[in-house]
């Protein structure tokens, strides 16, 4: 008997038929694409795109130079040099990251106690020359300061969770 | 003197009105490939081309201006002759075929009495082009695919074939013109209803024929890269990609004129038949032949591939009793003069 209704199902082509309806309905259906360059998705405020470094609001830059990024960075992006300034404060004299070899994990921001690496929501950069992905102290600071408005309402909102 | 110019003059004609079919159908070929990706797309809740122009209407010419200008790539280790004029023995069938094809009453290029026979011999030397292309290139992928490609057209040839012998039995006549004007009447006087297990029979190998989705395997892309064409560019694969598309378009008019009527109204013998008498007979073929077209889509978006020994399986041991079968059915119907159809 079974062997009789799956003879009849097939010689019938009722599954075909069955599939046909449902591709034929999606056919019909609301179309999901998302425009790219005329249309955006929403970004998180926790979005991980490139990265800058943040200066408090009477322009000092946040960074002590105390290499937990660096020892953190899985891919070994971070490379820090540190020597005290003219008025005693540790600061880096080097803080480069290669964007290269960057996976944007974001552990360099979790680890930062004083909030001063941090990752902005621009991912639409690129790179004429190879050492344009090459991000120097100077750079992440002016990426900073281009940011700093969107990067600190960021950091408030997420701040109940941390 | 005269009798050169008039010959001239005639050969002049023959070629507009070659020009007059090729050139449209070229047009379609385009478009049908911008349709696929869009009806696919549609399918897949995707939107399809979009960017080229209005609504991507150009796409097809972007991709036509690419392909053109890109390189000929001939193997070392390939049959130099035989790699080049393979794509042309693919694509030479293909618009031959449509010689015979009457787009309306009357409208036909060579309205000769064995049309049927000579579309079977055309679309069966189709064929020869994968074979060729697939031994010229001397690669495995493309052999492997020419062979796949052989067997199956082999197989489905002779269902096919069978469904073809159904239409003349029912029609007394291989002429396609006269297959359409049997079919006169009403909806319900086309063949598709008293032959209607061979008009499936005739849809599913013309798929296989034309080597499409879900019959690809010939293709088989995650299988064997791209089958007999995987060592072809540019130019050379544009016209295996024009043969593919003529070949689609070929088969579905066929279904048209032998299963629905060709160019003959579908409200004929009911009371709108006045009201849509204003239509040409033309773009009711042009309809039914998209309909087909848009079943080709169709299909693709949604099986997967068959597997090779099932496409052998349903060729020979489905397709060829089921179409037999109906065939007597057909003859006995025919020798009894059961109206409406046979009569």
């Amino acid at each position: 008997m079974k062997q009789v209704a799956s003879a009849f199902k097939s010689l019938f082509l009722l599954e075909l038929l069955k599939g046909l309806s449902l591709t034929g309905r999606y056919l019909f259906d609301r179309k999901i694409t998302v425009q790219y360059p005329e249309e955006k998705t929403p970004l998180s405020n926790r979005f991980r795109g490139l990265h800058a470094l943040r200066r408090y609001a009477n322009g000092e830059e946040r960074c002590i130079a105390c290499k937990l990024c660096e020892a953190v960075c899985p891919a070994l992006a971070i490379t820090i040099e540190a020597a005290p300034r003219d008025d005693g404060t540790r600061r880096t004299t080097r803080y480069d990251i290669d964007l290269s070899k960057c996976i944007f994990c974001g552990f360099c921001e979790e680890s930062c106690p004083v909030d001063s690496i941090v990752e902005t929501r621009l991912f639409e950069y690129h790179g004429d020359k190879r050492g344009d992905l090459l991000m120097s102290k100077e750079k992440l600071l002016a990426v900073g300061d281009k940011f700093e408005s969107q990067l600190a309402a960021d950091r408030a909102q997420d701040a109940c969770y941390r | 003197m005269l009798d050169t110019l008039y010959e001239l003059f005639e050969l002049g004609k023959i070629l507009f009105f070659i020009l007059l079919i090729t050139v449209p159908l070229l047009v379609s070929v385009a478009y049908l490939t911008y349709a696929e990706r869009k009806v696919i797309g549609y399918i897949q809740v995707r939107m399809g081309p979009n960017r080229v122009g209005p609504k991507g209407l150009l796409q097809p010419i972007a991709d036509a201006v690419k392909l053109m200008f890109k390189e000929i790539i001939i193997p070392t280790s390939s049959d130099r002759f035989l790699f080049i004029i393979a794509p042309v023995l693919a694509i030479a069938p293909a618009l031959a075929a449509w010689a015979v094809v009457p787009f309306s009453d009357g409208v036909v290029l060579a309205d000769i009495n064995v049309g049927l026979i000579y579309i079977l011999a055309m679309t069966s030397i189709g064929v020869y082009g994968i074979i060729l292309a697939g031994w010229a290139s001397n690669s495995k992928y493309a052999f492997l695919g020419a062979m796949r490609s052989a067997a199956q057209v082999v197989a489905y040839e002779i269902a096919m074939g069978f469904t073809l012998v159904g239409v003349l039995m029912s029609a007394g006549s291989l002429n396609l013109s006269e297959i359409v004007l049997a079919q006169q009447g009403s909806l319900l006087h086309w063949y598709w209803l008293p032959l209607f297990p061979l008009f499936i029979v005739y849809f599913i190998s013309a798929v296989a024929e034309t080597n499409r989705a879900p019959f690809d395997v010939a293709e088989g892309e995650s299988e064997i890269v791209a089958g007999f064409h995987v060592e072809y560019s540019g130019m050379l694969f544009a016209v295996f990609f024009l043969a593919e598309y003529a070949n689609m378009i070929l088969v579905s008019a066929l279904a048209a004129l032998m299963f629905l009527g060709g160019w003959l109204s579908p409200f004929q013998g009911t009371f709108l038949e006045p009201l849509f008498a204003f239509i040409p007979g033309m773009v009711w073929f042009v309809l039914k032949t998209g309909f087909f077209l848009f079943l080709f889509l169709w299909f693709r978006a949604t099986f997967p591939r068959y597997r090779y020994d099932q496409i052998m399986r349903l060729g020979w041991k489905v397709f060829i009793p089921v179409t037999l079968v109906w065939i007597i059915l057909v003859g006995i119907a025919v020798m009894a003069d059961i109206p409406p159809w046979f009569a």
